[in-house]
């Protein structure tokens, strides 16, 4: 029976995981915005690295990132990170949240995710139609509910710069033929510090951060890569050339 | 003395070179496998691919080297180091690039490698062994991948290993315990990432170039095939070298060697500006660190693999197991490596077969490609259909080789090979 029971878990749940994914996709998942970030622009990226560290940083952390590496790629001069790091950290040191991960998880019923990596496991648009898509829904424990991500254990924690969007519910009709409730759309609720277009500016410029701390070297990874194919273009080019000097021979 | 003007004959060579002749065979290994290989003229495009699968295993060597210089093979650890030679260590990030890119670009390669052969009768005797030695090649290829896409420990590493070591498990009585005594576990564990280390690390690529130094000699021993499917050896010049062929050195060392430069203008494309292949050679959930609790949404052994995958999800389970479809699996690859003894044509290159044979090829390198996409795809709507017909298409190639290789009307092979200087 043991056999069966490691090939039913192992296997089968990874296939019924698999349907369940390919059912969700047809019936078209949560709709994701495009991000629009520019991982090229300095200056969004520096406005990310302030959001990030101002909201962000609290509660999640980027274990893999160095401040002095972000320091030195966003043209952060390296005494001024005294000012946004934590006391007693070292300009070396890695991004980490001063909330207790234990803690965390008694609070939220989730450990808040690391960040490092966030942007190359999900993707940009999902980060950015995540933050643009939280909503009032007094269910919830912290009052708010996500349309890309329902059930977020997340609390809205730029609600004070959005302001709380509003859900305006339809009713549908369900696979089991019961009339459903659904999130048809979402509309402005009280307003925020920020205008809509301003929110939006901000969480792209957050986005662009966090898409650039999944790697910190894919913007100087493309640069080099132009010159790398441009060489191996003229290498090429040389090879052939070489190639049918010596071929005239062969008849 | 007598002896001494034997070898003045001979006139032996003098300084280092010299030195080293009398004791080790350098001069005579470099003619025989290099100066002196006669090669057919003809190669065309699909030449191209040996000398490349021999230097992605050099990349990959190489690269490996220096990531393993970095990399820890612990559970709490590797992960981490992955990072870390991804961040800290100086252009860490362009040798893990350079080998998880190289890992598919080694299977790209092979393939075409292996569809050459395909082509062109490659496998027909007298080249049976050095068929089978590039099937050995190929298996140990397959492991090596499986094993090192574990070391990264993400999740899609955890799950996909999870997944395909319990295809094990249903082997009748002794699968129980032959799933434990690979993972060395009860799950895939830090112990499992340990020994797969060391397969992946030490065991594998040791076993790699022992086979591929084999398969080389072999090659050199029975002499290359070619577009026209001709032996050049049956045609001899006054010198006892073949008419059709050419020096390996230099003529296919440049072709090579601008082959070479193509291929690393598209393999440097990939690595600068889409390191993760679009999803496919860096996949998304292995970005999230190996989590038991946690399967990924969609399970799907990387690309490389996929074909396979395929078959092992067509084939349905009766008699209470799901042995049936793990067979299959393996009998694809069982199959492949008959090839010699199932093609029954007299003529070697598809160039002077009939059209029963070229149709059937074309239908069988779509299928391979289908079923790759539908390994790749969630068992749902028509896939799962689709995936069975293709399944059939794959093992109806092979079983029915030995009596739709020999149907209709085959050209005449010409007496030597085609080629058109330029």
């Amino acid at each position: 029976m043991h056999i069966k029971k490691t090939w039913l878990v192992a296997v089968a749940a990874g296939l019924m995981t698999t349907m369940t994914h390919g059912a969700l996709a047809s019936s078209e998942g949560p709709h994701l915005a495009s991000a629009g970030n520019d991982i090229f622009s300095q200056a969004s990226l520096q406005r990310g690295a302030r959001n990030f560290v101002g909201y962000c940083l609290g509660c999640h952390s980027a274990k893999y990132v160095r401040w002095n590496r972000v320091a030195a790629d966003l043209g952060i001069p390296e005494a001024d990170l005294k000012s946004i790091q934590f006391t007693g950290q070292r300009p070396f040191d890695t991004m980490v949240s001063g909330m207790p991960p234990e803690a965390a998880k008694r609070w939220f019923g989730n450990a808040p995710p690391d960040m490092s990596l966030l942007a190359r496991a999900r993707g940009t648009d999902y980060i950015y139609s995540y933050l643009m898509s939280f909503y009032a829904d007094d269910s919830r424990p912290h009052g708010v509910n996500n349309l890309v991500l329902p059930g977020t254990a997340m609390p809205h924690v730029l609600a004070g710069l959005q302001g709380l969007q509003q859900p305006v519910y339809a009713t549908h009709t369900g696979e089991d033929g019961k009339p459903q409730s659904v999130v048809e759309k979402l509309e402005a609720g009280d307003a925020g510090q920020l205008a809509p277009e301003q929110y939006a500016s901000f969480v792209r410029d957050t986005v662009n951060f966090i898409e650039y701390i999944g790697e910190p070297v894919q913007a100087k990874r493309r640069t080099l890569g132009v010159w790398v194919v441009l060489f191996l273009l003229v290498f090429t080019a040389f090879a052939y050339l070489l190639k049918q000097e010596y071929w005239k021979d062969v008849k | 003395m007598a002896s001494t003007e034997s070898h003045n004959a001979s006139k032996p060579q003098g300084g280092l070179n010299g030195w080293i002749n009398a004791r080790f065979p350098l001069d005579k290994m470099l003619r025989e496998h290099i100066t002196e290989y006669y090669a057919p003229k003809n190669f065309n495009f699909w030449y191209y691919f040996g000398s490349l699968a021999l230097f992605v295993l050099i990349l990959q060597l190489v690269t490996g080297i220096f990531l393993t210089m970095n990399y820890k093979p612990s559970a709490t650890e590797a992960f981490g180091a992955v990072e870390y030679i991804m961040r800290d260590v100086e252009w860490g990030w362009l040798i893990r690039y350079l080998h998880s890119t190289g890992a598919s670009a080694f299977f790209i390669v092979i393939y075409l490698h292996m569809f050459r052969a395909l082509l062109y009768g490659s496998y027909k005797a007298p080249r049976e062994l050095l068929w089978l030695l590039g099937m050995a090649i190929y298996l140990a290829l397959m492991a090596e991948a499986f094993m090192g896409y574990l070391l990264p420990w993400g999740n899609m590493s955890f799950w996909g290993a999870q997944v395909i070591v319990s295809l094990f498990g249903t082997i009748p009585v002794i699968g129980d315990g032959l799933v434990e005594w690979i993972r060395g576990d009860y799950y895939i564990s830090d112990i499992t990432l340990n020994r797969f280390f060391a397969l992946h690390v030490v065991a594998l690529p040791l076993v790699l170039v022992f086979l591929v130094a084999a398969h080389v000699l072999a090659l050199h021993e029975v002499g290359s095939n070619n577009p026209d499917g001709v032996e050049i050896k049956k045609t001899k010049g006054a010198d006892g070298k073949p008419l059709d062929g050419i020096p390996f050195h230099p003529y296919y060392t440049v072709k090579d060697l601008f082959g070479l430069g193509v291929f690393l203008t598209i393999f440097c494309g990939i690595v600068f500006f889409k390191p993760d292949g679009w999803g496919m050679f860096l996949e998304a959930p292995n970005f999230e660190p190996a989590n038991p609790m946690q399967t990924p949404p969609h399970i799907a052994p990387v690309w490389y693999f996929t074909p396979f995958y395929a078959i092992l999800r067509a084939v349905p389970s009766f008699l209470g197991t799901q042995i049936w479809g793990v067979i299959a699996m393996f009998g694809a690859i069982v199959l492949l490596a008959l090839l010699p003894w199932l093609d029954r044509s007299p003529v070697k290159s598809m160039r002077y077969r009939g059209w029963v044979p070229k149709l059937a090829l074309a239908v069988f390198a779509v299928t391979f490609v289908m079923l790759g996409y539908l390994g790749l795809k969630p068992a749902t709507g028509i896939f799962p259909l689709l995936a069975r017909v293709f399944t059939v298409l794959y093992f109806a190639y092979f079983l029915l080789m030995p009596w739709w290789s020999r149907m209709g009307a085959t050209k005449p092979v010409p007496e030597r090979v085609t080629y058109d200087a330029h």
